[in-house]
């Protein structure tokens, strides 16, 4: 039987990253001296569950690398050494190592063996060390002897009384053995007891065997390897080849073992022909890596997930009887009210399946989260910095697909934490603070958007060195007067860096611009608020999901636009006195006390027939990155949910649109991206965050 | 058929044995530790049963132990699956009654070949 065994790598993958997971966050957890036998286990039994699996689907490199892991490990275990920090950090590297390896090998490629080698020969080396009470590795197997010509053995087996009791089967190992070669079997049953006293449980017979075989005395020790002590077993070579004599193997529990030269004639092959091939079994080549597209992840999916979404459609399906019914019958006002009955009914399953397909997709952040105590632990030792991480709303679920986009930007923000947020323990010490800093990531949910807090008790933004760096990029003029916020905003300023010095955890290009413009991408916002002293909070909106979108349908001229509804702040007709020119063709609305730039949507994007007349049209404030501005359109239509389509993927990406949708009725409509749509209109400057016009300044305008 | 309770805590490895085992015309049932392997094998018979050793919860030594203990269990075939640095568990599984042992790495053929020993 042959069985393809690339079936199983993606759950060997799957569980193996979730096992090097596990494995990272319980040595994170372990205090060398303290440390805890189940913690220990658990940290066992991942490698060796990596090690056995890689083994068996054919990565020998993961499984060769694993042994040694777990052979420290399995050591510590059984108390035979004493964790140290030394082996902790080992650890570690190991399971990153790992984790490439198998990363490699997921993507079909040859995984890097150089740092593997390197890090097993120091595992080596604590396992070869003094210390050790272990004795050296066993080999594993001897290759199987095989002759080219029969020979025959005469083999006794005797097993002890309670044989049965271990669940062997004498008949089996028989059968087994008829396998082997010519087989002729003698049963003795001389110890049989009287049936008074026999007890049916015990084994009383036992065998002489004559077996002519090619296959060597070691096949014949592999059918009684499970029962060498529950039995006596004696192997005598008693015919075969003169020239190449096998040893004599006579277990010394054996008494009655038998000459050599007994009983059976001995066979004389032509002699000449003695050389031995060791016949190695070719192993047929590993093509079994094909169905392992790295790009095919799969996600784990709670089974109440399932069962709801099973519910969901038996629901849907009565729906659909129930209408096909109605179908049928001839149309009256009462079949007419059941339709609508029915079709209300529909809309709202539809919405729930929709609702919990979506969930589907949803997984707790905690699989962002979980790699940030291995990061603050690396990056606070390279700092000298005592930090404490505090992990709150591990459990808040969010859509894969920005999940997996969100964790470089949160990385990024972690690490400035980290590097210029808290102060080392002396600074701290000085000011009277715990010498241990808190970062603290903080995950919930805030209407239809996910809130994700990155907090840190340290030292706060050094506004006066923001501003003057600022200054100094001419972002900002000498005389400008900013609020704190305004300043602490800059840092998001593309190519903006405070740092002294680029070290090697931050300040390595990647500016706080890319964070944004990352989460942007990702439809959601980040802010910062600081003070001084007390520490510093950057706070991370996105919406629950990517795919769908609750969104209000406008009309400029003869075209649908959508406007994400989660953006929109009011919508309002205008009032023509409160309207100014404010130069550059641009118009403000004074709304209470804000100017709001109107944007006239069929100028940008060139329709014609719409209505122009302010006093005919409606504005719709919509707020991005704290800045409002309004839309205008000549009429609102439906609030409702889209699915987004890429644009990108289907056309070609264009400024201002986020993406493109299917309405009811098959027309295509074009979603507004707030913040793109702010860029086109030239309402922002090039590559800043700042308004043209200030607007928030009540004189200049007049009223 | 022959009705076989699988156990290992490794998902992929269960994988592997159930569907060996189902190819070769066995009833096979899967179970994640030895408790639940324990749960399942008081309530149905099965003619053997092959435990990983290294589980959370119940260990397979421990589940050995119970099982072979267990009137409906004096005979049945119980295999340890234990790996090439895990050979000393071997007497200790020996000990709590298990017939015998499968070498991890192992492939399907060899699975197969093993079990011949103990259950055709």
């Amino acid at each position: 039987m042959s069985i393809d065994l690339s079936q199983f790598f993606d759950v060997f993958f799957e569980e193996s990253f979730e096992g090097l997971d596990a494995m990272e966050s319980e040595l994170l957890n372990l205090e060398p001296g303290k440390e805890d036998q189940e913690t220990i286990n658990t940290i066992f039994r991942a490698a060796h569950s990596i090690k056995g699996g890689s083994g068996t689907f054919g990565f020998t490199a993961v499984s060769d690398f694993t042994h040694v892991l777990e052979t420290l490990l399995d050591q510590i275990r059984n108390g035979q050494r004493q964790l140290v920090a030394e082996h902790v950090n080992l650890l570690l590297k190991a399971v990153d190592c790992l984790r490439a390896m198998l990363t490699a090998l997921q993507a079909q490629e040859e995984p890097e063996r150089q740092e593997a080698n390197e890090l097993k020969q120091r595992f080596e080396a604590i396992l070869n060390g003094e210390n050790s009470t272990d004795a050296p590795e066993q080999a594993i197997s001897e290759p199987e002897e095989q002759a080219d010509l029969p020979i025959t053995f005469q083999i006794d087996f005797k097993p002890l009384p309670y044989l049965f009791k271990t669940g062997n089967e004498p008949l089996y190992m028989i059968a087994e053995l008829s396998e082997l070669g010519e087989l002729e079997t003698q049963a003795l049953h001389d110890e049989v007891p009287k049936l008074k006293q026999l007890n049916a449980e015990d084994c009383y017979l036992y065998w002489r065997f004559f077996l002519t075989t090619t296959r060597g005395e070691s096949a014949i020790r592999e059918i009684f390897e499970w029962v060498e002590d529950d039995a006596e077993i004696t192997i005598v070579q008693c015919g075969g080849l003169f020239e190449e004599p096998v040893e004599q193997v006579e277990p010394s529990d054996t008494p009655q073992s038998v000459p050599a030269e007994a009983e059976v004639p001995v066979q004389t092959p032509a002699s000449s022909k003695t050389v031995q091939e060791n016949k190695k079994e070719t192993v047929p080549a590993k093509d079994a890596r094909k169905n392992t597209d790295p790009s095919t992840t799969s996600i784990r999916v709670g089974i109440d997930k399932v069962d709801s979404l099973i519910n969901m459609v038996g629901e849907l399906v009565i729906t659909q009887a129930m209408l096909s019914q109605i179908g049928e019958q001839e149309i009256t006002e009462s079949s007419i009210a059941a339709l609508q009955e029915g079709l209300a009914q529909l809309a709202h399953n539809t919405r729930d399946l929709q609702e919990n397909v979506m969930r589907i997709r949803m997984l707790p952040i905690s699989f962002v989260f979980s790699r940030f105590p291995r990061l603050v632990r690396d990056i606070s030792q390279k700092l000298n910095k005592q930090v404490e991480l505090k992990l709150i709303g591990e459990q808040t679920e969010l859509d894969k697909t920005v999940m997996e986009k969100l964790s470089d930007p949160m990385v990024h923000l972690v690490r400035n934490s980290l590097d210029h947020g808290l102060e080392t323990p002396e600074e701290r010490i000085a000011q009277g603070k715990d010498p241990v800093g808190t970062v603290t990531l903080n995950a919930f949910h805030q209407g239809g958007n996910i809130v994700i807090e990155i907090m840190d008790d340290g030292k706060g933004l050094d506004t006066e060195k923001i501003r003057n760096k600022a200054i100094q990029n001419g972002l900002i003029q000498e005389q400008d007067e900013l609020t704190v916020d305004e300043i602490n905003e800059l840092i998001f300023m593309p190519g903006f860096s405070t740092a002294d010095n680029v070290s090697e955890i931050s300040g390595r290009g990647v500016g706080m611009d890319v964070v944004r413009k990352n989460i942007q991408a990702l439809n959601g916002s980040v802010e910062v608020s600081s003070e001084a002293g007390v520490g510093s909070t950057f706070t991370i909106r996105l919406p629950l999901t990517l795919a769908i979108l609750d969104g209000q349908l406008v009309q400029v001229a003869d075209h649908t636009y959508i406007i994400p509804l989660i953006s929109i702040v009011e919508s309002l007709q205008i009032d023509i006195a409160k309207v100014s020119n404010v130069g550059k063709g641009l118009q403000v609305l004074r709304l209470r006390d804000e100017y709001i730039p109107i944007l006239r949507l069929y100028d940008i994007f060139n329709h014609k027939g719409a209505r122009e007349e302010l006093d005919k049209t409606l504005l719709v404030v919509v707020e991005n990155d704290n800045y409002k501005v309004g839309i205008l359109v000549d009429d609102l239509l439906a609030q409702q949910q889209v699915v987004i389509k890429s644009l990108e993927a289907n056309y070609q990406r264009v400024d201002g649109i986020s993406g493109a949708t299917i309405l009811g009725d098959g027309t295509v409509s074009l979603i507004i991206d707030i913040s793109g749509l702010i860029k086109l209109s030239g309402l922002r400057r090039p590559g800043s965050s700042e308004l043209l016009v200030d607007l928030k300044a009540d004189e200049g305008i007049p009223a | 058929m022959k009705k076989i309770l699988a156990v290992d805590d490794s998902a992929s490895m269960r994988q592997m044995v159930g569907f060996t085992l189902k190819k070769a015309g066995f009833d096979v049932v899967e179970a994640k530790d030895g408790s639940e392997a324990l749960n399942l094998a008081k309530q149905q018979g099965f003619d053997a049963v092959i435990s990983d050793v290294n589980m959370p919860v119940m260990d397979g030594i421990t589940l050995i132990r119970e099982l072979r203990s267990l009137p409906d269990y004096k005979f049945t075939p119980l295999l340890m699956l234990t790996t090439e640095s895990g050979l000393d568990k071997k007497s200790e599984g020996k000990a709590a009654g298990a017939t015998g042992w499968i070498v991890k790495p192992f492939n399907p053929e060899q699975l197969l070949a093993v079990l011949k020993k103990v259950i055709r």
